[in-house]
């Protein structure tokens, strides 16, 4: 594997393998010592154009855990600002040495393009590109859910509901994707205007409310968060009606199985699309998700970097 | 002196064709000596509605030689050029400059569109009438690139060149459904997370647009339709005794919006590429005449317009070498129309949307403006190459059919597949 840029090149058994090393890598983290020799001498570059301190750390402490150097390039405030372009950026970066670039874009297809165009030669890794995909969200959301339920390899049989603004969702298409090919059954539910078309086409089934997708006993809940930027620009939306309608408030917490796992990207909204209880709930693995996230981009990271699979 | 020999016209027959003077001055069987044409296809000479020759303003993509001379490559004897320049082509002295450049190349016809509205804005009117009594004789006027949404402006546009007999083309996008539009909406939009342009942005003005034409009794001309739906609306109009005519790109015909899974910026393009269940309907509209002609809406692009994100890329794609070997295949090798609606799509009805008098006939005594076609031969696409860009989304594909010569007041402006300048 030399790039991951969407769901869509996993293959079920490429994302199991990526799942148990990510499984194996999560043991480094419970060392007094937290590092592997396995990618010194490379360099991994972060090369963000969006805000996203907890997505570029986690990538940074996977790297460092594996050794590799790594450059935070935030592309917001230096050479994009003077007018650079994407290409000539990525290949001054590959020009000092980047043998990966984590790339974190507003633009759908960013990644894509860097990884396909023959601008560069480094490995690239998509970290978020516009409402496209978010590919390592998705992979320790799977680790997450499969820890959790103890479902062996795969997620066959289990029932995932995601709740929100699945249009703007990068992390909602990921996760459709990733989850159905795991053999696990998605469904999405959110506010009419936020819900897509063709939406099912990505392997989801739709509910028109909150009530009635949980009606259907989900074994996983995850929330999107509401992202109030792009909302308070959107005269039709209100917050009134988002919490009433489709917040996981105490009342639809009591719905949830005893069993059922509560999700969220983060950062959270607490009190908008996710109240206080539910994620101080003990059915909560927003944290877990987070320490998952380290495996998951240790995992990444080695695979594309170490060459040892010709994927 | 040429003479075509057995040369086989849309009709089936086969003539040997004289041309003196600029002019078809003999048909029939004439000679033994002559260019061989024989298992060749005559047709008079192509005509674009629709061509964007970037001069003056953006001459590093193209300028009017680059682009007569591609033109010629795709056998195109006239082509007509849209306003979208800069400065925008929105007055007598702008059409005039763009008219002379095109006599100073020599290669082909070159008729200027005019701007609707002043600066493409849509705010005011142009100069239309000043435009239609220039030297660049004027008669089709478009904001192309961009919609004139107000429907009164629109209306009144219908009624200015109604004067004259002029035609408005209309680039049907409705822009507030279309903000930051970067592809067809729907499923495959969806899953790529790019913004939609929903069929019915188009359909909807088209709609509006027969309706003004309707009513002020005008000629509206509707550039390059790409929904199924927008058909449906040209097949009522024209059911009504509505003056309008419909365009269909090469590339609505043949590509669908599965191509954007790439990123490729190659493939955007405005309006976008659809669906499969599109380009079948575009097909049927232009078999059953409810879509009367072929324009390329060639539009070149300098490489780092392309060579970046897609939302950061520009719209368009070339067009005039590609076009009449994508409508051979769509029409002639899949059975669905002959050569006499081809040479009705790619010439005769254009020429007669522009008014242009010279163009459209194989016949003693008219202008001598002649493709030779050849549909036997392959072109591959790297083969066409005159443009001074390179955003063609066939790279890498061959065609089986292509223009063997072009004839241009009576001179080859192209023979045996190579351009010649004058």
């Amino acid at each position: 594997m030399k790039h991951l840029i969407s769901i869509r090149d996993l293959t079920r058994d490429s994302a199991v393998a990526l799942l148990d090393s990510a499984q194996q890598l999560s043991q480094v983290n419970q060392r007094t010592i937290k590092s592997l020799p396995a990618l010194r001498g490379k360099t991994v570059v972060n090369l963000f154009y969006e805000n996203s301190t907890r997505t570029r750390i986690s990538f940074e402490i996977a790297a460092k855990r594996l050794s590799a150097d790594v450059i935070n390039f935030d592309a917001q405030s230096s050479s994009t600002s003077k007018g650079e372009s994407l290409k000539d950026t990525a290949q001054t970066l590959e020009a000092l040495g980047a043998a990966a670039i984590i790339v974190r874009h507003p633009m759908s297809g960013a990644a894509h393009s860097l990884a396909n165009r023959g601008w560069v030669s480094a490995s690239i890794i998509n970290a978020g590109d516009g409402r496209h995909e978010h590919p390592t969200q998705a992979l320790l959301d799977a680790m997450t859910i499969r820890q959790q339920k103890n479902s062996g390899d795969d997620l066959a049989g289990i029932k995932v509901l995601v709740v929100g603004d699945i249009e703007h969702s990068r992390v909602a298409r990921s996760n459709m994707l990733l989850l159905s090919l795991l053999g696990a059954t998605v469904s999405v539910a959110g506010p009419g205007t936020l819900v897509p078309e063709g939406i099912e086409a990505m392997g989801a089934k739709v509910y028109k409310t909150f009530d009635e997708a949980l009606d259907e006993k989900p074994d996983v809940v995850m929330m999107l968060r509401v992202q109030l930027e792009r909302m308070q620009k959107d005269d039709t939306f209100s917050t009134r009606e988002y919490i009433a309608n489709w917040s996981l408030d105490q009342t639809r917490l009591g719905l949830l199985g005893k069993e059922t796992v509560i999700m969220h990207p983060g950062p959270m909204n607490r009190g908008l699309e996710i109240s206080n209880q539910a994620a101080n709930d003990p059915r909560s693995a927003v944290l877990r998700q987070v320490e998952n996230g380290l495996a998951v981009r240790m995992a990444v990271l080695h695979r594309v970097l170490s060459g040892e699979d010709s994927n | 002196m040429i003479i075509l020999k057995n040369l086989t016209l849309s009709d089936g027959s086969i003539n040997d064709i004289r041309i003196d003077g600029g002019q078809i001055v003999e048909m029939g069987r004439i000679s033994d000596s002559g260019t061989d044409c024989t298992d060749l296809i005559g047709l008079s000479g192509f005509v674009d509605p629709h061509t964007h020759l970037r001069e003056p303003g953006f001459e590093a993509s193209e300028t009017v030689l680059s682009g007569t001379r591609a033109a010629s490559a795709g056998g195109y004897s006239a082509i007509c050029a849209m306003a979208n320049t800069d400065p925008v082509a929105d007055d007598s002295n702008l059409v005039e400059r763009v008219y002379d450049l095109g006599v100073e190349a020599g290669l082909c016809f070159v008729q200027p569109i005019g701007a609707v509205t002043k600066g493409l804005k849509g705010l005011e009117l142009s100069s239309i009438a000043d435009m239609s009594t220039s030297r660049a004789k004027v008669t089709m006027f478009s904001d192309d690139g961009m919609c004139v949404h107000d429907e009164n402006l629109m209306r009144q546009a219908l009624l200015e060149v109604k004067k004259f007999g002029g035609v408005v083309a209309q680039h049907a996008q409705d822009p507030k459904m279309t903000v930051g539009a970067q592809m067809n909406q729907g499923a495959v939009a969806t899953e790529l997370g790019l913004t939609g342009w929903p069929a019915i942005a188009e359909e909807q003005i088209i709609a509006r647009d027969a309706q003004l034409a309707q009513e002020t009794g005008s000629r509206l001309h509707i550039c390059h339709l790409t929904t199924a739906g927008g058909v449906e609306v040209v097949r009522w109009a024209k059911s009504k005794g509505i003056q309008i005519t419909a365009e269909v790109t090469p590339h609505h015909l043949l590509l669908t919006e599965e191509l954007v899974r790439t990123y490729d910026p190659v493939y955007k393009v405005n309006p976008p590429l659809r669906t499969a269940d599109d380009n079948t309907a575009l097909l049927a509209g232009l078999v059953d005449g409810t879509i009367d002609m072929l324009g390329t809406d060639h539009a070149p692009h300098s490489g780092e317009k392309k060579d970046c994100e897609w939302e950061n890329a520009a719209f368009g794609m070339l067009g005039l070498e590609s076009a009449a070997s994508i409508l051979h295949q769509v029409l002639i090798q899949s059975g669905a129309g002959d050569w006499k609606l081809f040479e009705e799509i790619i010439s005769k009805r254009p020429a007669k949307l522009a008014s242009l008098d010279n163009h459209g006939f194989i016949k003693v005594g008219a202008q001598a403006n002649i493709t030779v076609f050849n549909p036997h031969e392959r072109i591959a696409v790297t083969e066409m190459n005159q443009s001074k860009s390179n955003n063609s989304p066939y790279l890498g594909l061959e065609f089986i059919g292509r223009v063997q010569h072009t004839i241009y007041q009576g001179q080859f402006s192209m023979m045996n597949q190579s351009v010649r300048e004058h």
